[in-house]
């Protein structure tokens, strides 16, 4: 009987919490309706504190490579200390900053947008930013840090997700994304693929070349026909992967052991893998590839905003911009970081200021149900059907 | 009671005992008086633990996964659907994730009962007092270390050109490289603690006496063994299964490091936790370990396993 009671005390308890959940479950989701304001007109001393959410690579302070800091020269020159959390997906990024803990994001262009309609970044007033002035003119008012006219952060730099290889192991050198594609079963379960659902838009790059009767004409713009060709070529290559990676620091220990001898890839994991002496190279297929583009923002519940400014104005000031592009393999946003690479070519190699060039990569955008091609007459797949379908694709 | 024979009897000349009362405390009286009160101070704080903790938490949980998400802004939107949960439940790829996180889950509690069963037997039966401490401790060496720090030194000895391979060439084997296998074997390895020691508990409850007796009634050791120990060891065997099943029903993160594309459920979760951002639909995935794990006390719960756990 003991017991019988004890399990309806429980029963009851579990009721009762439940009861005062429910109530919870009334309100609406939040309005997507920016408030576009730039509200700040100075920026004033330092808080003292900074906490900067961004990709692996942006915010180095020496502590992977003795040689690459550039936040302890940030933080002696506005006392401002810097406390970094990377993360490996744009979809995670959004995650954190909706968390409120972060002041600044790096944040790309499938994840700007987002952040910028759920509120969770503050409009920026540019005339602030010193350097603002001197980055590209083609990296301004851009659709992925700009919305109705009010600007929302400071453009970081962009580039393109390329294909690397191992040069003993894959042979001849691949110039196409048929190499993870059409070709993937030559080095069956070595093959890797970035772990996201913005994948899908590789997959869609490459059969705009090579399926044009798909009528593809922006590869985050699909609609369900052609979501479903390029989930199918994906569910082709999942038999040949042996791992998709979100860490691009994993990805390159299995480049290095041989696990792993193909795939997708930023310029920064190459140029870790070549530091560890694995004989690797990448390229720009002729496909074109996608991309990034991303801009630093601010998070809108900041306690720190004099601190976030001026993070925004030093990532784009000539000595760090060049830098981070250099560290990360990447092409800077402000041309007179040019002149101070260590690499007097790196502007040329990464095209920096050739806007014919920039043209050519897809950047990372959120696919949305009004086609982003300008079509009327069909809806597009929005992101929540490529995440469905990533999954089904991983199987 | 006892305290009431001491009272002097009314009217009685009161003797002034050479030894002077201490004074009654009264919270001390108060809760002698009233034995619900004492079971009240005694059990609030752990029960209200347990309803925030557990309760609370699951309830939460359960709630959530009837809600949906905005795609777009990541905001949950707190309008009842049941999507999340016929989609877990109906869609083909999910069923497959669990069937696969159920056979991972099986196949590690297999293979660990299979290494833990002699191993334990030893320890308990074979072996002299002094080396029983040194094997315990050895069993117990590996929990010292990290779970990562464990998984990605699997994900060494499994990588091309590694440990697995070295020693399998010599044989004609190939390492399993990252996938389901390596998940099997690396969570093996990481929960075989957990199976031994209440097995080796069980063996060590089992009085030599009896197996003698068993003997001495004309029993072959065989018969023994299915007679007297099995059946006296199968609440510790389950024990051991509990641990090495629900732990790896709920694992995501050796999946990540060594099972190269292999999705489990807590993969999904985590997926959608942190990447997809689709708190709700993480919730109804992560139902279904709840729901399997669940079950499954229920189940032993008639053979008095969990007594001796």
């Amino acid at each position: 009987m003991a017991s019988r009671n004890r399990a309806t005390l429980v029963v009851g308890l579990a009721a009762a919490a439940a009861l005062a959940l429910a109530g919870c479950g009334t309100s609406g989701g939040g309005s997507a309706s920016p408030s576009a304001q730039a509200t700040k007109t100075e920026i004033g001393p330092g808080e003292g504190q900074l906490s900067i959410l961004g990709w692996p690579g942006y915010v180095e302070d020496g502590s992977n490579d003795p040689a690459v800091d550039w936040v302890h020269p940030f933080e002696q020159e506005t006392q401002c200390k810097v406390s970094f959390k990377p993360f490996g997906t744009s979809d995670e990024a959004v995650t954190l900053m909706r968390t409120g803990q972060y002041d600044v994001v790096s944040a790309s262009g499938d994840a700007s947008l987002r952040l910028i309609a759920g509120q969770d970044v503050q409009p920026v007033n540019m005339s602030l930013l010193k350097n603002y002035p001197d980055v590209y003119p083609f990296l301004k008012d851009k659709a992925w840090n700009t919305v109705n006219g009010t600007n929302y952060g400071m453009p970081h730099g962009w580039g393109a997700n390329l294909l690397m290889y191992s040069t003993d192991k894959v042979t001849p050198a691949p110039t196409s994304w048929s190499a993870v594609f059409d070709d993937a079963a030559k080095n069956t379960g070595k093959v890797t693929a970035y772990d996201s659902p913005i994948y899908i838009a590789d997959a869609a790059v490459y059969l705009m070349a090579h399926k044009p009767e798909l009528g593809i004409k922006n590869p985050y713009a699909l609609d369900k026909d052609q979501l479903a060709a390029s989930v199918n070529l994906l569910k082709e290559q999942r038999k040949h992967i042996g791992e998709y990676w979100s860490d691009v620091v994993k990805e390159v220990q299995a480049f290095a052991s041989g696990s792993t001898v193909v795939g997708t890839t930023w310029q920064v994991g190459a140029n870790i893998a070549a530091a560890d002496g694995a004989k690797v190279a990448t390229l720009l297929p002729t496909e074109g590839a996608t991309g990034w583009s991303d801009t630093w923002m601010i998070g809108s519940k900041t306690k720190n905003p004099n601190c976030a400014y001026k993070w925004l104005d030093y990532i784009a000031s000539p000595k760090a911009n060049a830098a981070v592009a250099e560290y990360f393999g990447e092409s800077p946003a402000n041309p007179k970081a040019c002149e101070l690479t260590k690499d007097k070519a790196h502007c040329e190699t990464y095209h920096s200021g050739d806007e014919a060039y920039a043209k050519q990569i897809w950047y990372w955008t959120t696919p949305v149900a009004a086609c982003l091609d300008g079509r009327k007459d069909v809806k597009c797949t929005d992101y929540s059907e490529w995440t469905k379908a990533w999954t089904e694709i991983k199987g | 009671m006892a305290l009431q024979s001491q009272q002097p009897a009314p009217g009685a000349p009161s003797v002034a005992s050479a030894v002077p009362r201490p004074k009654a405390n009264k919270v001390s009286a108060l809760l002698h008086r009233s034995p619900r009160l004492r079971l009240a101070g005694l059990i609030t704080a752990p029960a209200g633990w347990l309803v925030l903790v557990y309760i609370a938490a699951l309830a939460a949980l359960l709630i959530t996964a009837f809600w949906t998400v905005d795609t777009f802004t990541g905001k949950v939107s707190t309008a009842w659907t049941t999507d999340n949960l016929v989609t877990v439940v109906t869609d083909p790829v999910y069923q497959r994730i669990t069937l696969r996180t159920l056979w991972i889950a099986f196949a590690v509690t297999v293979i660990d009962l299979i290494l833990a069963l002699p191993m334990a037997f030893f320890i308990a039966k074979v072996a002299s007092a002094r080396w029983q401490k040194l094997l315990v401790v050895a069993v117990l060496m590996p929990l010292w270390a990290s779970y990562l720090v464990k998984a990605y030194a699997w994900r060494n000895v499994l990588a091309d050109g590694g440990l697995l391979e070295w020693l399998g060439a010599p044989l004609g084997l190939q390492s399993p490289g990252y996938s389901e296998t390596a998940v099997i074997l690396t969570l093996s390895y990481i929960w075989l603690p957990f199976m031994i020691l209440p097995i080796y508990a069980g063996f060590d409850r089992v009085p030599d006496s009896l197996l003698e007796a068993s003997s001495d009634l004309g029993a072959k050791p065989l018969a023994t063994v299915r007679l007297v120990v099995f059946p006296l060891l199968v609440p510790s065997i389950i024990a051991g299964t509990i641990f090495t099943f629900s732990l790896s029903l709920g694992d995501y993160i050796t999946a990540q490091i060594v099972g190269g594309t292999t999705q489990m459920l807590g993969t999904v979760v985590y997926a959608n936790v942190g990447a997809a951002n689709n708190l709700p639909f993480a919730a109804a995935v992560s139902l279904v370990p709840i729901a399997i794990i669940t079950l499954y006390l229920f189940i032993v719960r008639r053979t008095g396993a969990l007594n001796s756990l």
